[in-house]
């Protein structure tokens, strides 16, 4: 076990739950609410100094009792220690927990990923939107377990959905702003620009023989 | 040569146009510019299909003439859904699909993703089985390196060297083919071993490969690195400093040439690595011209290393002798009861691992790769990460690239040296 | 040339010669050898490499399987200058569109060729983020399968398509008409989509969760 778990404890008491060692590797869950303020314990201490964040990820499990969990590998390069912090997050209430991008850059497309693939919004993230899949990608999260491995649509119903021409799927709204000077975006385009909205998914076309 | 700078182009203004911005007077024009001709920035869209974005990267491009002043990536375009796949299969059935992930260093990847296996289960490799895949893992090392260095030798305008190091390639892939029976797609190990031993010959092939790659090299290295050309094109170029190369989350290549040396052989070893004598070569800018310094010296150690585990290869077992991991031979099943149940267990229900997680990395060409399994006990795991180093080495791009000029992007593009496959998933 | 193009008759368009409706002769038949052989030994190929297939294509460019003695070293980056668009990997939903507006910028004469397992029905990737086959986005000519295909694989099918491309005949007024799609448009009727992407063989015993 991590000598950093009993520390944390004296740091945090209550906050940190549960800790166990598995394949000789040390995991602590901690109370998603502190994330953030633990992790920064964690990295700027100087006797932890985990300056190093490895991964961000999430894990839903096959059972639909168990929450989701967030995910953060950490290491200390100069000590060599590795540490792994979970957050479990209910089913019940809304996927949250703060973003940590404030104390590793690493974390900014880590962090996107998880909300695309699963829904997890991280709050104060600089640009929280979709990584892999397009930005007005309709059928939800792919790594959840209740999203099928074909997805829920048909596969005609993908394909048009893909090919719609949709500069709003392809191009984030800071994109699109510095376009507005250039050309004569659409008017409902710029007055949701102005908003500061995103758009939604085109009408699945009708007309698709030949 | 003179040092690089980083080139700020700074024109003349005569004033605010209506809306407040400044009006800039073009180039060569003294004083009396046109009052209302505003110098608006571009937005250039470069790919995913593009030959320098090195796969399907898109890069949104906002810039002021030739100055790039935002450079905004889109990836994405490669997702293949690999993490839920991993998640309907067994475990010796996650092997050919990292293939496909890395696919310019695929040996690397069968290995990390066996050894995260093998430490999740609580499997033993042999030494044969340890020192071959040293073998492997180093010259997948080598051949990501060769492609990274064609390329972006092609990128900054020098073709050559793209010819002389796939020819290299191709010598890579005969030793390939000749073990695996695939020139890419190797999927070479196994949980608990590998596909099959090397064949008769193939230890003096890769002797004479260790014998003829590094004057190549060498042509290559007379080539670009004192070259006029290349040092103005790469030094200077897109450099990050140590402490934001920890921050953004950088490895491999990318962080020792910013000075930090953290490698994940001799940091956190694996396969005996600190048995081997081999140094790790650590830039000092972290620039372009330091990362193409930092994955010329790496090739040469590499062929080190692999000389070493050449002259170290013990006889004996390559697989772990264990029936309820390792398919038992095709003798022993078709004779031996014990055996056909075991091979009949493997085959229809998997190898089941125990409850619990692990998360293993590797030092891949192009920095750390892990591997995170979580297993619920039964044979295919519930979650399968992969943790691509190029994904945190492209997320840095603009933080490199914005204030230089956009020749420069794609050079920076270029020495980040990533795979779309691994990106994206 | 000038293929198949029908004016409305009278007006300006009376003068034009619409070679297209000429019945196939000797003339046509050498004008057509002449013509197919200066194509199949000089198309330009536009590689629209995403995955591993695009390192066996570039391996194929190299020097050891050269594609030039074929007249294709000349890559047409651009698609307005090429020939054959060779789809050298997977395509992701994300991608289909781009694959479209690349095949529709390229002038006729066009082909295409899709490389690998996956550029021509899916591949091992029967999942939410892949297309089963490009051909769901864009008319295919040439398949050649592999995962990936040696370059000998890929050398064989440039030459079927060479193959293909002599038998072609100017005679023959629709081969190179193309219709245009909106936006979101199926190439194909929808049932087709979904009975080319149906899982077949070995995919539907494998997918099962636990």
């Amino acid at each position: 076990m991590n000598p950093t778990v009993e520390s944390l404890r004296r740091a945090f008491g209550t906050k940190i739950e549960r800790a166990l060692v598995s394949c000789g590797q040390t995991v602590v869950y901690v109370d998603r609410v502190s994330v953030r303020e633990i992790l920064r314990w964690l990295k700027e201490t100087p006797e932890e100094d985990y300056d190093f964040l490895v991964d961000v990820t999430a894990v839903e499990y096959r059972d639909p009792e168990p929450p989701l969990e967030v995910v953060y590998q950490l290491r200390s390069l100069k000590r060599g220690a590795e540490l792994r912090v979970k957050a479990e997050l209910p089913k019940d209430r809304a996927l949250e927990v703060d973003s940590v991008v404030p104390l590793w850059r690493a974390a900014d497309w880590l962090e996107r990923e998880v909300y695309d693939m699963f829904g997890i919004t991280f709050r104060d993230h600089p640009d929280l939107r979709r990584l892999l899949m397009w930005e007005t990608y309709a059928e939800g999260y792919p790594l959840r377990k209740d999203f099928p491995l074909r997805g829920r649509f048909s596969r005609a119903e993908q394909v048009r959905q893909a090919l719609a021409a949709n500069p709003e799927a392809h191009y984030s709204l800071e994109e699109l702003s510095i376009a507005q000077r250039q050309y004569d975006l659409p008017s409902d385009m710029r007055e949701r620009l102005e908003r500061g909205e995103r758009g939604t998914v085109p009408e699945p076309g009708r007309r698709d023989d030949g | 040569m003179g040092e690089k700078r980083t080139v700020e182009l700074d024109l003349a203004t005569t004033g605010a146009d209506a809306a407040g911005r400044p009006v800039r007077v073009p180039l060569g024009v003294s004083g009396t510019g046109e009052p209302d001709l505003a110098a608006e920035h571009m937005l250039l869209n470069v790919g995913p299909q593009h030959p320098a974005t090195h796969g399907v990267l898109r890069l949104v491009v906002e810039l002021d003439g030739e100055v790039v002043r935002r450079v905004v990536p889109h990836i994405g375009y490669l997702h293949s859904g690999f993490e839920k796949l991993g998640e309907y299969r067994f475990y010796n059935q996650i092997i050919p699909l990292t293939d496909r992930t890395d696919y310019l260093a695929p040996m690397a990847n069968n290995v990390g993703l066996a050894m995260a296996a093998e430490q999740l289960m609580g499997i033993e490799i042999t030494e044969r089985c340890k020192v071959l895949r040293v073998v492997a893992c180093e010259i997948s090392r080598i051949i990501s390196h060769l492609v990274w260095l064609g390329t972006t030798a092609i990128d900054i305008g020098a073709f050559t060297p793209f010819l002389w190091t796939f020819q290299e390639r191709e010598k890579a892939y005969n030793l390939q083919e000749a073990w695996t029976g695939a020139r890419l797609t190797t999927s070479l190990t196994r949980v608990g071993g590998m596909m099959a031993d090397v064949p008769d010959g193939f230890v003096e092939a890769l002797r004479t490969f260790c014998r003829e790659f590094p004057p190549v090299l060498d042509e290559v290295d007379r080539l670009l690195t004192r070259n006029a050309i290349w040092i103005s094109r790469t030094q200077g170029i897109g450099p990050m400093t140590s402490e934001e190369a920890v921050n953004y989350g950088l490895s491999g290549p990318m962080l020792r040439a910013s000075g930090v040396p953290y490698d994940v052989r001799k940091d956190r070893p694996y396969l005996d690595y600190e048995t081997y004598d081999f140094d790790v070569p650590v830039g000092e800018h972290g620039d372009v011209y330091d990362r193409y310094l930092v994955r010329m010296e790496e090739m040469r150690q590499s062929v080190r290393i692999i000389e070493q585990a050449l002259d170290r290869l013990p006889d004996g077992p390559l697989n772990a002798q264990d029936p309820r991991v390792i398919l038992p031979p095709k003798s022993a099943a078709m004779n031996d009861m014990e055996s056909m149940i075991f091979h009949f267990k493997q085959v229809m229900e998997g190898v089941r691992a125990p409850v619990g997680e692990v998360y293993f990395a590797i030092e891949n060409g192009k920095g750390e790769l892990g591997y995170y399994f979580v297993s619920d006990g039964t044979a295919k795991p519930v979650r399968w990460r992969i943790r691509p180093p190029s994904l945190l080495n492209i997320a840095a791009l603009p933080k490199m690239a914005e204030g230089h000029l956009f020749a420069d992007l794609i050079a920076i593009n270029a020495s980040v040296d990533i795979v779309m496959g691994e990106i994206d998933r | 040339m000038g293929l198949g193009r029908v004016d409305d008759a009278g007006g300006a368009g009376a003068g034009r010669a619409v070679v297209g409706q000429v019945s196939p002769n000797w003339v046509t038949t050498r004008l057509d050898f002449l013509v197919n052989w200066a194509r199949s030994n000089s198309m330009w190929p536009m590689p629209f490499g995403t995955a591993c297939c695009a390192i066996e294509f570039m391996a194929t460019a190299a020097s050891r399987y050269d594609l030039s003695r074929f007249g294709m070293e000349r890559m047409g980056y651009t698609p307005r200058q090429a020939d054959v668009l060779i789809c050298a990997g997977r395509l992701p939903f994300k991608l289909a569109p781009v694959i479209r507006r690349i095949y529709e910028q390229m002038p006729q004469p066009k082909w295409v060729i899709s490389m690998g397992a996956c550029a021509s029905s899916g591949g091992i990737f029967d999942t939410y983020a892949m297309t089963q086959g490009i051909d769901t986005v864009v008319p295919v000519d040439v398949y050649v399968p592999g995962c990936p295909p040696r370059p000998e694989g890929l050398l064989y099918g440039i030459l079927l398509l060479h193959k293909k491309v002599m038998g072609e005949t100017m005679a023959d007024a629709e081969l190179r008409k193309e219709r245009w799609l909106e936006p979101g448009q199926l190439r194909i009727p929808a049932r087709l989509v979904d009975e080319l992407s149906e899982p077949f063989g070995n995919s539907i015993q494998q997918t099962r969760s636990a």
